[in-house]
């Protein structure tokens, strides 16, 4: 079992979630995030107080895989937040150590799904 | 503020003496003089003008402040300005009107005859407003002595400890508001006497709270972490919907100070409008030139400033002339705020002595220059129109004003921070003053 973290642009959200889609991967967990890379940030004014802007808004997505199933995540994941650009974001996958589904008490691969 | 009307005996000459102001109605006593009538109109529009106000300080300030501090300070603020309208209107019932506008003693303060409004019954009180009951121009008054303490708020956000702050408002309002109240609008007061024109409260609202602001950021210090480590506004659009109230609210401040549904009121509601436009714009246009991009922070700070600046001159200079005084506002306002705070390092934190203390300092000289007797024959020529005297007139008023609010100020908050503490602890202020001095939160985070 591994657990996927992908940092990704916010407005790429969508892509990934259909393509996550169409390769039967529909448990995920979202977050907005702020983040730091090597994408420069943009300095914002108020009044006589200027922001750095070190930090960016980001999108974090949490999704739980059977082995089977952490390549075609990473695929997934890859077509619908790539850009060209620096600040296309991140993918780590851990290992998961276990897994319990709430509702039956099923644990393991079986709860995954 | 009040009512330049030609009635006999109540417009004011320029530079007359004491007694013939007097002669109007020196008693200030209810009974109606010959010939004053409430006019329906008239006691409308001021009722109207009464609520406007009062909206100017809630929601109105406490929103546009609220929205430009730090998440964890939002209900601190909030509270400070609730805490003033319940604390300054019982004040001003109690003993708050009699001192500013009840009958005259050597010029500077009213006598306390007036206390818990005796006296102040619902027939005219001619020599203030002649067409309305005597307790709605009480009552519109204490609108502007409300909101006046809570200008200050912007000055010392984020850091004061509540009970303190209640107890030096209270003070400062009685202290510091209603003797200047006195002397620009009390009958007899010396301001008035010796010609200086303030229509609805340049000098008594805006430069006693922007200097006051002034002693505050001086007494209490600079937030922790400033400037580089003090986050950005939290809410902008909150603040924008403030500043929009305050637009709203103001034209009941200018306008209404007519305290009649007439001309004059027009008059001041379109100087009102246009000079919040003209300056809205201007700062507007500074943003572009100094920071390549306008700002909503920027565009509402300017329409504010505005506002300010055109309140002493409302009902004194025409459209054209608002429109200058509002491009003014833009430019000196923006940069005392971008540049003479930076460069003199004092957290003004929310720019309270930027926009009103300055805003409120052009305004007067901005009236001596353009008063006209063709707007308002009760009024007053200024330099534009062959009067240079009246520059002075005003300088000298906004001076003593400026000198006196500040002083007086500065001896208050020492005071007050000498027998309770003015400023909370590191902790308080790391943690925000809304779990340390309300035990509440403005927003949950979970359900």
């Amino acid at each position: 079992m591994k657990y996927i973290i992908a940092i990704i642009q916010p407005d790429r959200l969508n892509d990934v979630l259909e393509k996550l889609t169409g390769k039967d991967i529909l448990l995920v967990t979202v977050t907005p995030v702020m983040g730091r890379g090597r994408q420069h940030g943009i300095a914002e004014v108020y009044r006589s107080h200027r922001e750095a802007g070190t930090l960016l808004k980001k999108t974090k997505l949490e999704i739980a895989v059977n082995e089977a199933f952490v390549k075609p995540a990473i695929d997934a994941i890859m077509e619908g937040a790539h850009t060209d650009e620096v600040g296309a974001g991140k993918i780590f996958v851990l290992d998961l150590h276990e897994c319990v589904r709430i509702r039956t008490g099923e644990t393991g691969s079986v709860a995954i799904g | 503020m009040y009512a330049r009307k030609s009635i006999a005996g109540r417009s004011v000459v320029y530079g007359s003496a004491l007694g013939c102001l007097i002669a109007g109605g020196a008693s200030g006593q209810s009974a109606p003089a010959a010939g004053s009538v409430i006019d329906s109109g008239d006691t409308a529009w001021v009722m109207i003008s009464t609520a406007l106000v009062m909206l100017m300080s809630v929601p109105g300030l406490a929103f546009f402040y609220s929205g430009l501090v730090r998440r964890k300070n939002v209900l601190s603020v909030l509270m400070q300005c609730l805490a003033i309208v319940c604390l300054v209107s019982i004040q001003w019932v109690l003993v708050g009107y009699s001192l500013s506008f009840g009958p005259d003693k050597a010029g500077l303060i009213g006598d306390l005859s007036w206390t818990g409004l005796n006296g102040v019954g619902l027939s005219p009180a001619p020599e203030y407003a002649s067409t309305i009951p005597h307790q709605l121009f009480m009552a519109f008054q204490m609108m502007f002595a409300v909101i006046t303490p809570a200008l200050i708020i912007g000055a010392f956000a984020e850091r004061m400890r509540f009970l303190p702050f209640c107890v030096f408002t209270l003070l400062w309002a009685t202290l510091v508001y209603d003797p200047v109240a006195h002397w620009m609008w009390g009958v007899g007061g010396f301001l008035r006497a010796g010609g200086a024109l303030d229509f609805a409260g340049g000098t008594v609202v805006h430069i006693v709270a922007g200097a006051a602001a002034l002693a505050a950021t001086l007494v209490l210090g600079k937030r922790q972490g400033y400037p580089e480590r003090i986050g950005p506004p939290h809410n902008l659009p909150f603040a924008v919907l403030g500043a929009g109230l305050l637009w709203f609210g103001w034209f009941g401040f200018n306008a209404g100070s007519a305290l009649a549904a007439n001309g004059l009121a027009v008059s001041a509601l379109v100087t009102t409008h246009i000079s919040a436009a003209a300056a809205g714009l201007t700062w507007a246009t500074m943003d572009m030139i100094f920071s390549r991009r306008p700002t909503i922070l920027g565009i509402i700070s300017g329409a504010v400033a505005g506002l300010v600046s055109i309140t002493p001159g409302a009902g004194y200079v025409s459209v054209l002339a608002a429109m200058a005084i509002g491009g003014g506002a833009g430019i000196f306002c923006y940069l005392s705020v971008v540049w003479l705070k930076v460069k003199l390092g004092y957290d003004d934190a929310l720019d309270a002595f930027g926009i009103h203390g300055i805003g409120g300092i052009w305004g007067a000289l901005a009236t001596g220059l353009w008063a006209s007797k063709a707007s308002n024959p009760a009024g007053a020529d200024g330099l534009f129109y062959g009067n240079p005297g009246q520059c002075i007139i005003q300088m000298k008023a906004a001076l003593v004003t400026l000198v006196f609010a500040f002083a007086a100020s500065y001896i208050l908050l020492k005071l007050v921070d000498f027998l309770l503490g003015l400023r909370v602890d590191e902790h308080a202020e790391r943690i925000g003053l809304d779990l340390a001095e309300h035990r509440e939160a403005g927003y949950t985070m979970l359900e």
